[in-house]
């Protein structure tokens, strides 16, 4: 390709037309331009008359400029210019191979690099070398080197992973011979890269790809002096940087959401960020991960999991009041040991289950009232954790000795016992290891832990099934048993160090914490999980979205620990694993990794993933070519005078090309717009599209006419009715509707019906009309119609019209309710039972407010329309009583739109006589 | 038969547009209305003049006895004298009148023939006869003239130019010549000196197009007269736009110092203007000069 500077032409030959350019000047330069011919009769007054400058036949030298410059930029322009032309490799033999880190730093931008991926391997099909893509993620196998269209086919479903890539296992599995190699890197230095490297360049020459994209991971969430403690870490950067984390979890109805969002600053060179959040505890808890905001990678999301949840535990002790020491308080070592691991409630039992604890420990109380015990059950059936500690009290009372009590695990027998004491024989007895299934399975034991006093367990048949802890004599200490959704735990032993030293020892936070009677402050050990099984329940993919781990094993709890430690792999992708009451998070990024750049050697190519866009310029160069071409027009217009003679279509013509140009902003005006304006600019009556076109045309004439007779006789002086269709229009804008039933009218959408009642409801007024004269008692086939379309709406109970209703007296006196038919029988909206009659006045206190609906059947339209002279378009009954009847059909929708535009103001008239006497006094 | 046929295709296009362009000046005229012009003094008509004592001499059948009988005096009623006027008119034909500087406007014939049959029909309407000068249509009076002006009226001269014809021009009279009067001014003095012979007055009315008014050419142009009979050529029509104007301003001052010699109205009329208030301006004219 012929390069100038990074311009390259792909058909450069045709550039050495731009030696023809003078030629071009000469010959265009001899030309002047065409006379015009016109016919004139004033010539015989130009006759004789010469030019002042004859020199003016040749060609002006702009003129002709441009013309060069324009058939200039043609021929460059299909000489196709290309900026940063893309070098493809020439001469390169032999396989290839491409290897992608496809770690989760590399899916910020994975569609770049696969498309990168693509171009190598299409541009080794071109040259018909053998290629092979791995994906160094993976477990090392073996490497076939396939024809580059099938690695092409299969390569577009590789997706990045959420751990590290495995660099040294991968060193030892190359494939034999020789090749060269591309490594598309994803920046950061990853352990056994060196191996790699050094195992590749004894094959063929490396090329590595990196891209300028920076690298930020968010470290785990933890909980820290009552806020919540959050951390990212980037790779080394000069640039000061803004991220913002967002804290994600169900909302209260389920919905996963946003629920808080915070804002982390990198100072300038500095590679950690830190922030603190602070939620109330029930913002909190819902908290499910943690993400940054805009960065698609499993780096930047950070599960959280029991640590970040503070169970709300409630203490209740039956000592209340009695002057003790504090020490020997029964609630003060759980006090002390729950306090920085969960909120406490104090207060009196009924108290606290309204603040829905997760855990009410009652330390030593034995008998509940009957309506404590009934609000615990449920609180119980709801799945709660009642923790009873066993002491003097429960030790000297009857409860579940006989039967076993509800709020029991076990009957008790009479005043448990005391071993290793001064008036007893034997040692204080140790604790016996866990047995399998107990929720302390795992959990190592203390020695020095031993217990001097206790509470017997009757020997019941499953006794032993509810026992979870016992003693080396076999004694059952911690008993346990299901109720509905919830447990009931039972301590043998007082929550103080009266009868055993267990409350002082670490063991008894650790079965605390296995019980989910406190959570862990901080990352869990191997002892922690060691014995249980973890399953798999949420998993993250290299992008960091979440999903269910349904079919994945479960995972034994040292092996869990390991990873958590050294970080999650193939075996253990990040995710929430969850154990019998707790749930553990394996995050991509520790609270102790640290990003590190990746460098390579000198003798290793390294290129940049933003490869400089090969850019053609033909196109543009055309444009050029042709815009000069069109100034050219112009000024040849200009120069023989026709410019100003066909300004009208110049002028065309610059529109037009300004049209062109610019984008189409000019139509900010929707036509809903344009109808809401044209809807509120004054009053305007409105009636629902039938799709009869006849009725439709009736209603319009009817609410022309009923305008016409408004605009005459009342101040209200509507506009031209406006037709509103259900489905598209917007309801507002219209004080009151008119819907004429017709028998095969379709029933709106559930849209349409939410807008009606939306509009009933905030004051707007239908009149439907059956147009049947009601002769049947609300049996024609429209009155049945009616019913269909009006189930749905939100209408208040009806009743027919009563005499005094403000609808009889909004503007004229009114008695009768005619339209085309006679009927009486017109519904409003039923006035309120307690209407009493006002005092001295012939009407009662009648609701406030419009009624929503008028329904009748008097086709009022046919009444009231005016043809297009104005006059009535039917005949309404015979002769001057029709006319008459006419007339009180106008009144009436004259009464109508009065009542709907002035509401009640009529019906307050009734306190009229009361207001003047009282200003009379 | 070709003929024949071209013959009646013409005539059936003339008839065509002939009752719209009468419709037009009927119009047009219809905005002037002035009854009819007496003569301020007794004479023969039918209009009611004034009574006088009747003199010796007077016939018997002249007194008006009703008159008479309110005084002891007789009474004779006089008639005021009505006479009537001959226009003859003189709408130039020629190519050079088919001009038409822009789409929209009509060619000056056009408005020359609205303003002359408009001036027709308001004369024939005052009882004054109009004819056409040449042989096309003699004057007469009556509406049913107005048909002959009209065909007198319309067909295209050949020639680029025209010049007044001032054959059977009775003398008297009154004349009125439609002309752009772009051709030799030389043939207008000598028609105007023929005409004022006679004792003819009249009106001349240059009919222009305002594009012959304001000359908005420029470049390279080659004009041409409605006949290519004549033509020039100029590289710059802009320049000459000036020296132009100045002609035309020359060639107008001409004609109105001819008119104003011989005792002639003259008017510059253009065709984008309305044609009302030449066809006032034209009755005033006449007027003034009785």
């Amino acid at each position: 390709m012929f390069m100038v500077g990074p311009l390259g032409f792909t058909a450069p030959l045709l550039l050495m037309g731009l030696a023809l350019l003078p030629v071009l000047w000469l010959l265009l330069r001899a030309v002047p331009p065409a006379p015009l011919r016109r016919r004139f009769p004033g010539v015989v007054l130009l006759l004789g008359l010469t030019d002042d400058k004859p020199e003016a036949d040749k060609t002006p030298w702009w003129l002709l400029l441009l013309r060069m410059a324009a058939v200039a930029a043609a021929i460059i322009g299909f000489a196709g210019p290309v900026l940063n032309p893309e070098q493809r490799e020439e001469g390169a033999t032999g396989p290839l191979l491409v290897l992608m880190d496809g770690s989760w730093a590399d899916a910020r931008d994975w569609p770049r690099r696969l498309d990168r991926a693509a171009a190598l391997v299409a541009d080794a099909g071109r040259a018909g070398r053998p290629v092979a893509l791995v994906r160094l993620t993976d477990a090392p196998g073996e490497t076939v080197f396939q024809a580059a269209n099938a690695v092409a086919q299969t390569m577009g479903g590789t997706l990045p992973q959420p751990w590290a890539p495995r660099l040294s296992a991968w060193a030892n599995a190359l494939p034999d011979g020789d090749f060269s190699s591309f490594w598309l890197s994803d920046g950061l230095d990853h352990p056994g890269r060196g191996a790699l490297l050094s195992a590749l360049q004894a094959r063929g020459p490396v090329t590595v790809f990196e891209s300028a994209r920076p690298v930020v991971a968010l470290r785990p969430a933890n909980f820290k002096d009552g806020v919540i403690a959050l951390a990212a870490t980037r790779l080394p950067n000069p640039d000061p940087a803004k991220i913002e984390v967002s804290a994600r979890g169900l909302d209260p109805s389920g919905i996963e959401r946003e629920l808080a969002r915070v804002t982390m600053r990198f100072a300038a060179g500095e590679t950690e960020a830190e922030t603190a959040l602070s939620l109330p505890p029930e913002l909190r808890n819902r908290v499910s991960r943690f993400e940054l905001v805009g960065v698609r990678s499993a780096g930047a999301v950070s599960l959280t999991d029991d640590s970040l949840k503070r169970r709300k535990v409630a203490l209740i002790s039956a000592a209340g009041g009695a002057e003790s020491l504090q020490l020997l308080s029964p609630t003060h070592y759980l006090r002390q040991a729950l306090e920085p691991v969960a909120e406490l409630i104090d207060g009196s039992l009924t108290d606290v289950v309204l603040a829905n604890p997760d855990v009410i420990v009652l330390a030593d109380v034995a008998t509940l009232s009957p309506d404590e015990e009934t609000v615990i059950w449920d609180w119980l059936d709801a799945g709660g954790l009642l923790l009873r500690f066993a002491g003097p009290r429960l030790a000297a009372s009857d409860i579940s000795r006989d039967t076993e009590d509800d709020l029991m695990p076990v009957r008790l027998r009479i005043g448990g016992r005391n071993v290793g004491g001064a008036m007893s024989w034997g040692e204080p007895k140790a604790l016996a290891p866990f047995a399998d299934g107990s929720p302390f399975y795992g959990l190592p034991i203390a020695d020095d832990v031993t217990v001097s006093a206790q509470v017997l367990a009757q020997p019941d048949p499953d006794l032993a099934a509810r026992t979870i802890a016992a003693l080396a004599d076999g004694t059952p200490l911690v008993t346990r048993k299901t109720v509905g959704q919830g447990q009931v735990v039972l301590f043998h032993v007082t929550a103080n160090a009266e009868w055993s030293n267990l409350p002082l020892s670490g063991l008894f936070m650790q079965m605390l914490e296995r019980l989910a009677v406190s959570s862990r402050p901080v990352a869990p050990d191997a002892a922690d999980l060691a014995r249980q099984v973890w399953v798999p329940q949420v998993a993250l993919d290299g992008f960091g979205r979440l999903g269910d781990a349904g079919e994945m094993a479960g995972v034994e709890g040292e092996a869990l620990a390991q990873a958590l430690a050294t970080g999650p792999s193939a075996a253990f992708p990040p995710g929430l694993y969850a154990g019998d009451e707790r749930r553990v998070a394996l995050n991509v990024i520790g609270a102790e990794t640290a990003l590190a750049p990746a460098s390579w050697p000198d003798t290793v190519m390294c290129e940049g993933l933003e490869m400089q866009d090969e850019r053609s310029f033909k196109g543009a160069a055309l444009m050029v070519a042709l815009g000069l071409l069109l100034v050219d027009v112009l000024a040849t217009l200009a120069l023989s005078g026709r410019l100003l003679g066909g300004m009208r279509n110049t002028a065309v013509l610059v529109a037009g090309l300004c049209l062109l140009a610019l984008p189409d902003t000019a139509h900010a005006q929707t036509p809903e717009d344009l109808r809401a304006i044209e809807a509120t600019t004054a009053v305007r009556l409105g009636y629902v599209l039938t799709g009869d076109a006849r009725v439709d045309e009736v209603s319009q004439a009817g609410l022309r006419g009923l305008g016409q007779r408004l605009y005459e006789r009342t101040t209200i002086e509507p506009d031209a009715p406006l037709s509103v269709d259900l489905e598209a229009d917007d309801l507002v804008f219209f004080p009151f509707l008119y819907w004429p039933v017709t028998v095969d009218q379709p029933a709106p959408s559930a849209a349409a019906y939410a807008k009606l009642n939306r509009y009933l409801r905030t004051g707007g007024m239908i009149l439907f009309d059956t147009r049947d004269g009601d002769m049947s008692g609300g049996q024609t086939a429209e009155a049945r119609r009616l019913q269909l379309l009006a189930a749905p709406l939100d209408i208040p109970p009806l009743e027919v019209l009563p005499g005094d209703h403000v609808l009889t007296r909004s503007f004229y006196l009114l008695q009768d309710f005619p339209g085309r038919h006679t009927s009486r029988e017109v519904w409003v909206e039923a006035s309120p039972p307690d209407a009493e009659l006002a005092e001295g006045m012939p009407f009662r206190n009648l609701n406030d407010g419009v009624t929503p609906v008028v329904i009748g059947g008097n086709d009022w339209a046919a009444a009231w329309a005016l043809d297009a002279r104005g006059a009535p378009m039917f005949p309404v009954g015979r002769g001057y009583t029709g006319e008459r009847q006419r007339e009180i059909a106008v009144r009436f929708g004259i009464n109508l739109i009065m009542h709907v535009l002035t509401g009640n103001y009529k019906s307050d008239q009734v306190h009229v006589p009361a207001l003047l006497e009282r200003l009379g006094e | 038969m070709t003929q024949g046929l071209d013959l009646r295709a013409r005539s059936e296009a003339l008839g065509g547009a002939l009752p719209a362009l009468l419709a037009q000046a009927e119009h047009l005229a219809a905005t002037v209305v002035l009854g009819e012009h007496g003569r301020r003094r007794a004479g023969m008509g039918d209009e009611f003049w004034q009574y006088r004592p009747a003199m010796a001499g007077d016939p018997a059948g002249q007194v008006d006895w009703r008159r008479s009988a309110k005084s002891e005096a007789r009474f004779v009623r006089e008639r005021e004298w009505q006479a009537a006027q001959t226009v003859s008119l003189w709408v130039d034909a020629s190519r050079s009148m088919q001009f038409s500087g822009d789409a929209s406007r009509p060619p000056k014939v056009d408005r020359a023939q609205l303003l002359a049959l408009a001036l027709a029909v308001l004369l024939l309407r005052g009882g004054e006869r109009v004819g056409l000068t040449g042989d096309a249509a003699r004057p007469r009076g009556g509406r049913g003239q107005i048909m002959h002006l009209l065909a007198g009226m319309t067909g295209e001269g050949g020639a680029d130019y025209g010049a007044p014809d001032v054959s059977n021009l009775s003398g008297h009279s009154r004349a009125v010549f439609f002309s752009d009067f772009l051709g030799d001014p030389e043939e207008v003095e000598t028609a105007l000196a023929i005409a004022s012979d006679r004792g003819v007055r009249g009106a001349l009315v240059q009919v222009l197009d305002p594009v012959e008014e304001s000359f908005p050419f420029d470049g390279r142009t080659i004009f041409e007269s409605m006949g290519g009979s004549l033509r020039h050529e100029t590289l710059r029509a802009g320049d000459l736009r000036a020296r132009y104007l100045d002609r035309l301003a020359e060639r107008k001052g001409r004609l109105e110092g001819m008119a104003r010699a011989s005792g002639w109205h003259y008017l510059c009329h253009h065709s984008g203007q309305p044609a009302q208030s030449a066809l006032l301006w034209l009755y005033a004219a006449l007027e003034r000069g009785r």
